[in-house]
Order: C-alpha cells, then structure tokens, then sequence
C-alpha cells in the first residue's frame, strides 16, 4: 500500500477544484440574478 | 432547478462509483503499485479536457460563421470547463510522477504542450475580460479560442509522435500497447462521470452567460427609457 495517500491526495485535490469551480458558478449565477431582479423591478418605473 | 440537482446528484453518484471501481475493482500494478490508480482519474480529465476545448471550438467557429451571440456562450462556457479539467490533469499528474518519476515535472513534449494548453485558455478568458463591448468581446476570443484550439492536436499527437518521458498512449498506441482488459474496462467506465460532469458544469456555465447576456438587453432598455 506504499503510496495510498498520493492516490488519495489526487482525487481530493481533482474533487476539490470541480466543486469550488462548480460553486464559483452557481455564485456568479446567484449574483447575477439578483442584478437582474433588481434591474427588471427598476424598469416600470424608469418609463 | 429540481432536475439540475438531481442530475448533480446522480454526477455524484456515478463519480463514488468510479472512485470504487478505482480503488477495489481494478488490479494493482505489478510495477507501480497502487500509485498507478491515479491515472483512472488523471486520463479521464485530460481527454475531458480536450473534448471540452473542442468544444469550445465548435462554437467558436460557430459563431465567426452566423455571429448568433448563443455559440460565443457555449464557446466561453466550454473553454472554463475544458480549463477546469486541464487544471485537474495538471495537478493530478505531477502527484503521480514523483513516486514513479522521481520528479514533480519535467518538460517533455506532453507536458510542456499541456502546459501551454492551459495558458492559451488562460489567455482566450483574459482577453474576454478586457474588452467591454459584447460584439467585439465574442468575435475576438472566437478568432483566439480557434487559434488556441490548434494546440489540442499537438497535446494528442505529443505522445505518438515523440519520445516522451510521460507514457506511451495504452489506448489508440502502437503495436504492444495496451492495458490489462479489466483495467481498461474500469479506466473507460472511470471516464463516463467525467463526461457526465462536463455536461452539468457547461450547462451551468452556460445558463449563466444567458444571464449575462439577458442583463445586457435589460440594460440597453434602461438605457434608451
């Protein structure tokens, strides 16, 4: 078993970067919404 | 939402599945020992990568072709996600060469070619943050993302066609490559989850770029109220 924990420090590490990245995403997304809420509600009342 | 989450859930499952099969299912190598698991996860992300770039290109193309602005969001939501796994393989790789190597890097052909990969998508993002205009900003990063994408062939081809200190090819190589059946058999069921995450980051990724692209409209109304 020499090595087991290079092996376990790959997945981790693979694992760790797509689910920052996917977290990254739906924050972004999250944000954005939000903006787009808040401009869409502003809109009516520009006119 | 619902079905997005179960999916997500069902990307989860399949990947503790090939995890599994990784660590109990495949045999251990009579060389490298049980360090040589890493490539059911380092292969899988590399050829990911790569198809993600391709991608990437497709829509590139895509959009130089019909300027329709749906391709430039698949063409920057795919070149994120290719960079994603390109990351992965680039971690993942080294953390497996120095028990077997001796060494965390070395710039061979493969590597270097990898390497550069990763900093052409770098750059391809860059230059989209740089430029204000969306019209602009799309057929830019299409002309790069299309001229970038010529270094995917070479990543391929980099193993086959020079002597590299990274490995021969064990799937498509020459003549006495090849892997051990049921190796080989965990090493493409190790690469369905992979696929199956490429799928559910793009679409995310993308549904966020049809967002962006949806402020800008509301923001252009605002700005002609």
């Amino acid at each position: 078993m020499k090595n087991l924990n290079s092996v376990f420090a790959a997945y981790l590490v693979a694992w760790g970067i797509f689910f920052v990245y996917y977290l990254t995403v739906a924050r972004r997304a999250a944000a954005l919404r939000e903006e787009l809420e808040k401009l869409k509600n502003s809109l009516p009342r520009n006119k | 939402m619902k079905k997005q989450a179960a999916y997500a859930a069902f990307v989860v499952l399949l990947l503790a599945a090939a995890a599994y099969a990784a660590f109990f299912i495949a045999p251990t190598d009579a060389r490298q020992g049980v360090v040589y698991r890493i490539i059911f996860l380092h292969v899988p992300c590399a050829e990911t990568g790569l198809l993600s770039f391709f991608v990437c290109f497709v829509g590139n193309v895509a959009y130089v072709l019909k300027r329709d602005a749906k391709w430039d969001w698949l063409g920057v939501s795919a070149a994120e996600v290719g960079l994603a796994f390109t990351t992965a393989c680039l971690v993942t790789g080294p953390i497996w060469a120095k028990p077997v190597w001796g060494i965390w890097w070395t710039w061979d052909a493969r590597l270097t070619s990898t390497a550069v990969l990763w900093l052409l998508y770098v750059a391809y993002l860059l230059l989209r943050s740089l430029i204000e205009e969306p019209e602009r900003r799309a057929l830019l990063s299409a002309l790069f993302g299309i001229f970038a994408f010529i270094d995917v062939p070479l990543v391929f081809g980099s193993i086959r066609w020079w002597r590299t200190q990274h490995p021969q090819p064990v799937i498509m190589g020459g003549p006495g490559s090849g892997l051990d059946p049921t190796m080989k058999a965990v090493l493409f069921f190790c690469w369905a989850p992979m696929l199956a995450l490429m799928v559910l980051l793009m679409q995310s990724r993308y549904r966020l770029e049809a967002m962006r692209g949806d402020l800008d409209v509301v923001r252009r109304e605002m700005e002609t109220a």
